[in-house]
């Protein structure tokens, strides 16, 4: 089972080590990681996916709040969120069929942000299904290359994750 | 008022009250010693830095206040790692201030370049790569703050050296505002009531406590909810002295090698309040047997621990000693009469193998720890290495009041008893002070026998000397066929000539009446005195759980007398 969480932490070096090393120390399954700034300064927020039963998670998160520099964990898994990611996919594509691929990044309202003569880099931005979708039909082009910078999510509506 | 780095370390250990430091100096290290040359404050100069963090582990077993070291960057750092760990495992406060390289070398492999804020992640509670004289006072005090308060921990600093030699402003602000680190000490009315509920309901009610209940100073509260609720008690080895081991209520430690008793009680429960544990695998046996019958509060401070292992019906986050006070004022005993009627039969029908020493004037390593216990009237503080000698001293002596046996539970360190119990001296100089080790363990810091004479710290040490690492032995007899794979300890060298040669007193006994004779003139000697015990080779420690197996399948017999 996955579980998302939104980690509030102090922006100060060394952090990401002590939560990645955790998880790996005490055997735990980080499916994907992203950190950024917010609107407090000085904080960071992670956005954490792990893989594991109500008892992992439930260590996952008392062992995270044991970290001096964690602030706030909140786990969005049962909440309504936005979650995005951004995928950039360098395909091949030559005159025959840069139209056709055109038409599908035009679908899931990707942009294509660089031509060559045999190849496009196209971004596209959305959740997992979204994206899995894309590639799959890109693939038939011939994918060359893929960057994604892994998910983050905010609660729908306005509560903050903070209040949790 | 502006000062260096270097003398913002000795001002944050005045304010501190910090009037003992143990370390060993070094390159990057150098204008710290310097500032501590004219400061007054006590250092003990130790032998290896293991020595001192380990000795400073024993200063804060038994005071409860921080233990300080210092070391120099590299090896002098690295050499810290184990003594740290230990320290972590056991919940022991702890402030490690390090030297490191230059700021201009770090990330240069420079000279005696150590990355050992990377090194000890995971093994302290926090850690500090200071990397701006400006930050030093607030790190300093966050360091003391995070290590002494919540479940306690080991906190260790890395200051550039030429940080020491910068220039800041200083002021010292003990009260800590840290946004991540807010520790709960009052347990949940809620949670409370349920447990006081589920204590009157119970018929076999058990008490199991631990480490934390000692550093919490819960011993009085312990004490009052076993003695009014009739309710029996079992300590974990991290919890001995927190309960009076000459109490009829008391069974022992459990697990591995705790009583029949203790695992009977543990076995048969209806209910468990477990107080400060962390249900290790050497006390549960097989997890999946573990308490069946139970219902359990569990009471810690950490609430990573509750649920960890086993799981808890009763979660109560918080301070033992101010739950228990909560618990007290709404105890209501229930009916355990029939219960501890079981429990008096199974003390009387499993008593702990006594080995008396008795066949053939062979010397019994238990014989040698009743005796010191005799001798001492159970007033000293023990400090033991690992083994079978700890566990022996764990099962014959007898503790009565919290922060008397001083051990390595968690990690398990050979060589930690003897700096140990010279951190312990130094603390309590008017009480009497052992170390009960084993001829293995205590070549481990042997060198610290140099600190003990050089600085007349009147430590006793008692050494179980099989000739064997013994635990080891016992294992490999009774799991492996008997094939003794380098555990034969050939080579020993004669102990009380090597305490001799530092300058210490060297005793050797080899037969019971040698052994009483040995410790009443080691007692009568002032200053460090080695007692070198020549006990049954192959003497093993009963009982005795198999790893993985139910704890109520208990090995009691064996080779005892």
């Amino acid at each position: 089972m996955k579980h998302l969480l939104a980690v509030l932490v102090e922006d100060k070096p060394g952090v990401l080590t002590r939560v990645a090393g955790l998880f790996s120390r005490r055997g735990f399954n980080i499916e994907n990681i992203t950190v950024g700034e917010t609107v407090l300064p000085g904080v960071s927020r992670m956005t954490i996916t792990v893989e594991g039963d109500e008892t992992v998670l439930e260590q996952v998160m008392k062992q995270l709040n044991k970290l001096i520099n964690v602030i706030k964990i909140s786990n969005l898994s049962h909440e309504p969120v936005v979650m995005r990611e951004l995928m950039l996919i360098k395909v091949r594509a030559e005159s025959q069929t840069r139209n056709e691929i055109q038409q599908i990044v035009e679908t899931f309202r990707g942009k294509v942000v660089d031509v060559s003569l045999d190849s496009m880099i196209i971004e596209v931005t959305g959740n997992d299904e979204k994206l899995e979708a894309i590639k799959q039909l890109l693939h038939h082009f011939g994918i060359r290359e893929i960057v994604r910078t892994g998910k983050i999510a905010l609660l729908r509506g306005s509560k903050i994750s903070r209040d949790q | 008022m502006k000062m260096k780095g270097a003398a913002m370390v000795i001002a944050a250990l005045q304010q501190e009250q910090v009037d003992l430091v143990f370390g060993f100096p070094g390159g990057t290290v150098l204008p710290l010693y310097d500032q501590l040359y004219h400061s007054g404050l006590k250092h003990i100069l130790v032998r290896h830095e293991q020595g001192a963090v380990h000795a400073a582990d024993g200063f804060a077993r038994v005071t409860g206040k921080p233990g300080v070291v210092f070391a120099t960057s590299g090896p002098g750092a690295t050499n810290l790692v184990t003594g740290i760990a230990t320290a972590y495992m056991d919940s022991v406060p702890l402030v490690l201030i390090t030297g490191q390289v230059a700021t201009r070398f770090i990330g240069t492999d420079a000279f005696q370049e150590a990355d050992i804020t990377g090194i000890t992640l995971p093994v302290t509670k926090h850690n500090y790569l200071v990397k701006d004289v400006i930050d030093l006072p607030d790190i300093l005090a966050e360091a003391f703050y995070i290590a002494s308060t919540g479940r306690n921990g080991p906190v260790l600093v890395d200051i550039p050296k030429d940080i020491f030699d910068l220039e800041g402003p200083f002021n010292y602000d003990r009260q800590r505002e840290i946004p991540g680190y807010k520790p709960t000490y009052e347990g949940h009315a809620g949670q409370v009531a349920r447990a006081v509920k589920a204590i009157k309901a119970a018929r076999r009610p058990l008490i199991f406590a631990g480490g934390g209940a000692v550093r919490s100073g819960a011993a009085g509260e312990l004490r009052l909810l076993a003695e009014r609720g009739r309710i029996p008690v079992s300590l974990s080895l991290m919890g001995l002295g927190a309960f009076p081991g000459d109490s009829p209520l008391f069974l022992g430690m459990p697990g591995m090698h705790g009583t029949v008793t203790a695992n009977y009680a543990l076995t048969e429960a209806d209910l468990i309040i477990a107080v400060c544990v962390r249900f290790d695998d050497r006390v549960t046996g097989r997890l999946e047997n573990f308490a069946e019958r139970a219902e359990i509060i569990h009471i810690d401070i950490d609430p990573a621990e509750i649920g960890k292992n086993v799981t808890i019906q009763i979660p109560i986050v918080g301070d033992v000693r101010l739950v228990l006070e909560a618990l007290l004022k709404r105890l209501e005993p229930g009916d355990t009469a029939a219960w501890l009627r079981q429990i008096e039969e199974w003390q009387v029908k499993y008593p702990l193998p006594a080995g008396n020493g008795g066949d053939g004037g062979r010397l019994k390593p238990q014989f040698v720890i009743r005796e010191i216990n005799r001798l001492t009237r159970g007033e000293a503080v023990i400090a033991t290495d690992v083994g079978q000698h700890q566990m022996w001293t764990a099962q014959h002596y007898c503790f009565r009041e919290p922060r008397t046996f001083i051990s390595s539970g968690g990690l398990g360190t050979m060589g930690y008893g003897f700096p140990a119990a010279l951190g312990v001296k130094l603390a309590l100089p008017q009480r009497t002070v052992f170390c009960v080790t084993g001829d293995g363990s205590f070549q481990m810091n042997i060198q610290e026998l140099a600190t003990a004479v050089g600085n007349k710290i009147d430590v006793k040490v008692a050494i179980i000397n099989n000739g064997y690492l013994g635990m080891v032995r016992q294992w490999q007899e009774l799991f492996y066929a008997g094939r003794y794979s380098h555990t034969a300890l050939t080579g020993n060298p004669d102990f009380a000539r090597v305490a001799e040669a530092y300058g210490a007193k060297g005793l050797r006994a080899s037969t019971p009446a040698e052994a009483a004779a040995a410790l009443e003139e080691a007692m009568a000697v002032a200053g460090p005195v080695v007692i070198d015990f020549m006990v049954d080779p192959e003497e093993n420690v009963f009982p005795m759980v198999a790893p993985n197996r139910p704890i109520n399948e208990i090995i009691t017999g064996g080779n005892n007398g």
